[in-house]
């Protein structure tokens, strides 16, 4: 992993202002994405995890051109995207897909969906009409999807099937990477090891670098090479997979490996129990925004936000505990 | 057993068709007993925590079968019978907690109303009750929080909240159906080791309505396994994950990625869960079966006892379930 990086954010921030003054001036802001920094790399599949509020979604809608960030630039291929013209983003927007949580809400109830898979196609003028139809049917066919399914409603699939004309649509404009929002977490067991396996399958098959963001832990490690762990708007700790699962360094890495429920009941592990509730985005922590619930949490924490730092080879984490 | 459930049958009678949701369950809570029931959507598992309480409306209805409660058959009892056991002996909580709270009353209010209904206390003595069970709950300054309104709490101070007002007069029975689905996992990690905490301290019994294996491995004592409006595998917990029988149970835990172990790819159940007007017409699990043999097509296995567990696969026997569904 030495070569360039396929997709860089550079100190990426983005406020919500939730309350302005009557002169239009903020009053109350919501730093969702605080200075964050990342190298995405070609071929990876970069796991995002964090709880709820931890901005981890809206990084996802930046790198797709849902949000616009407030500061920060992201860089694809050498360029800069958030500078870009309207025009010349959409160029690039093709090759950076999107594949959405929630299947029931991301797919149109008005359109076949045969129909819905051709539209980005149409759009970005991909292909001559002539040859869409085929085309469609040949990503049905990838995603499990073969047969006479592509003249049905969305309303007359499951769940997972609904994923999976989520997945053939991402897939429609031969895309470089895919950002896959909580994917899997609207469905069921059985069917997550189904749709997960598909994608992993398409990594190989279509050279796809994945951002794959969920709280699911055990999924995020399973399909992931490396992995970033966010709290508030603030990146944790970033490693490879089985560094982070073996010697987690940063306090609030060990607590949320530590909940995750294991299906064996004799491994009685110690779980290291997190004090109250995960405070509020829009006032945040002074200092590390894990303070307040850290269990190794010391004078100097509430005093500076500590850097993201490198402790040892590709393993960053932004702990004053581990500072030099 | 505090709670006996026998030949349970919930249907639902649609402009489609007959749903059977529940298709004559059996099984038996004691006291103190933390017991799952896991399945995934579509399994019947919620449907039959609802028919324990009595809580199944039009166009549903219980076909057959009985709910003993402490001698008493909770399906022949009156309205008003009904009433006075629940939300007293046994009690309810859900997995959403914003919509379950009263968004337009404070928690107060809320947590008096179950308290003044089944408990005679005084004003005073039913507020201290309040402020008691919110202790209970690991509130932090329950004397401020009681007087918030839902919004101004978080989603697992919610689920406290629930959870309080279930414990309030103090239940023998809690049902609690999806409890932390809709909480992240530390939060999760701190719902669980309260209820823990409470089974030990109140002797109540929990029967646990999840599809999360890890949180049943946690937190159980005994499991029960639906697919499809029927119970295909029964055991202690440590059997069941040691020796999973049947083969809907042993795709499902292979089917979850483990975190210490890393495997390039997950096993896969084939499939997907029977549409509930066509499910097979033999084994409900015998389409999606890799062990499929010509006779479960055809017929439906008894549940039958195979070492500490009981399990329902002709793998295991030849029984056939009777007929009386």
């Amino acid at each position: 992993m030495n070569e360039e990086p396929l997709l860089q954010i550079k100190n990426l921030k983005k406020y919500f202002v939730v309350q302005r003054s009557f002169f239009g001036r903020p009053i109350s802001v919501l730093k969702a994405v605080d200075d964050i920094s990342l190298d995405i790399y070609k071929g990876e599949c970069f796991g995002l995890v964090g709880e709820s509020g931890s901005g981890k979604s809206t990084i996802g809608k930046m790198i797709t051109n849902i949000y616009s960030p407030t500061e920060g630039s992201i860089i694809y291929n050498g360029k800069d995207l958030t500078k870009m013209k309207k025009n010349e983003r959409r160029n690039y927007c093709k090759e950076i897909q999107l594949i959405f949580q929630d299947p029931y809400a991301s797919l149109n109830p008005r359109m076949t969906v045969g129909e819905i898979i051709a539209e980005p196609i149409k759009i970005n003028k991909l292909l001559p009409s002539s040859k869409i139809e085929s085309r469609v049917s040949y990503l049905l066919d990838c995603v499990g999807l073969a047969g006479n399914y592509r003249n049905r409603y969305a309303h007359e699939f499951s769940g997972g099937q609904r994923q999976r004309v989520g997945i053939a649509r991402a897939l429609a404009l031969n895309p470089k990477i895919i950002v896959c929002d909580e994917p899997v977490s609207a469905l069921d067991v059985s069917i997550q090891a189904q749709v997960i396996n598909l994608l992993s399958d398409f990594k190989k098959e279509f050279g796809l670098t994945y951002i794959f963001i969920a709280h699911g832990l055990n999924v995020v490690k399973h399909i992931s090479d490396r992995i970033g762990v966010m709290y508030l708007g603030k990146i944790m700790e970033i490693t490879d997979k089985k560094t982070l699962y073996d010697r987690p360094i940063h306090p609030y890495t060990q607590a949320l490996l530590s909940s995750i429920p294991v299906t064996d009941p004799t491994l009685k592990k110690e779980r290291i129990r997190l004090e109250g509730d995960i405070p509020s985005p829009i006032d945040p922590p002074k200092g590390c925004h894990f303070c307040t619930r850290c269990f190794k949490a010391f004078e100097g924490c509430s005093e500076q936000q500590p850097p993201l730092a490198e402790v040892e080879k590709n393993h960053f984490v932004a702990c004053r505990l581990y500072e030099k | 057993m505090l709670l006996e459930v026998n030949g349970l049958k919930t249907e639902f009678f649609t402009k489609k068709g007959t749903v059977k949701a529940v298709r004559n369950i059996s099984f038996g809570l004691a006291k103190g007993e933390i017991l799952a029931i896991v399945g995934e959507s579509g399994s019947g598992k919620s449907v039959t925590s609802l028919s324990v309480m009595g809580l199944i409306d039009y166009p549903g209805k219980i076909v057959g079968g009985e709910v003993v409660f402490k001698g008493k058959n909770l399906l022949k009892a009156t309205k008003r019978e009904l009433q006075k056991i629940r939300g007293d002996q046994i009690s309810m909580i859900f997995q959403e907690p914003m919509t379950s709270l009263n968004p337009v009353q404070k928690i107060r209010d809320q947590l008096l109303e179950s308290i003044k209904v089944h408990m005679k206390l005084s004003k005073k003595d039913a507020l201290l009750r309040a402020i008691e069970v919110l202790k209970l709950v690991e509130i932090p300054s329950p004397k401020t929080r009681i007087n918030d309104y839902p919004h101004q709490m978080s989603g697992g101070m919610r689920q406290r909240v629930m959870i309080a007002m279930a414990l309030s007069c103090h239940p023998e029975i809690l049902i609690a159906d999806e409890p932390t689905t809709a909480l992240d996992v530390t939060i999760q990690a701190q719902i669980l080791d309260l209820l823990y905490d409470l089974r030990k301290k109140i002797g109540m019994a929990i029967l646990l309505i999840t599809h999360d294996l890890g949180v049943v491995a946690e937190t159980a004592d005994r499991i029960i396994v639906m697919y499809c409006g029927r119970i295909v595998e029964e055991a202690l917990v440590k059997d069941l994950f040691a020796t999973p029988r049947h083969p809907y149970t042993i795709g499902l835990l292979e089917s979850i990625p483990k975190l210490n172990e890393d495997r390039k790819r997950l096993y896969m159940i084939k499939g997907v869960v029977p549409d509930p007007f066509s499910i097979p017409k033999g084994c409900s699990f015998s389409d999606r079966c890799e062990h499929c043999m010509e006779k479960c097509k055809h017929n439906v296995p008894a549940l039958i006892q195979s070492g500490n567990q009981k399990v329902r696969c002709f793998l295991y026997g030849d029984a056939l379930e009777e007929k009386n569904e």
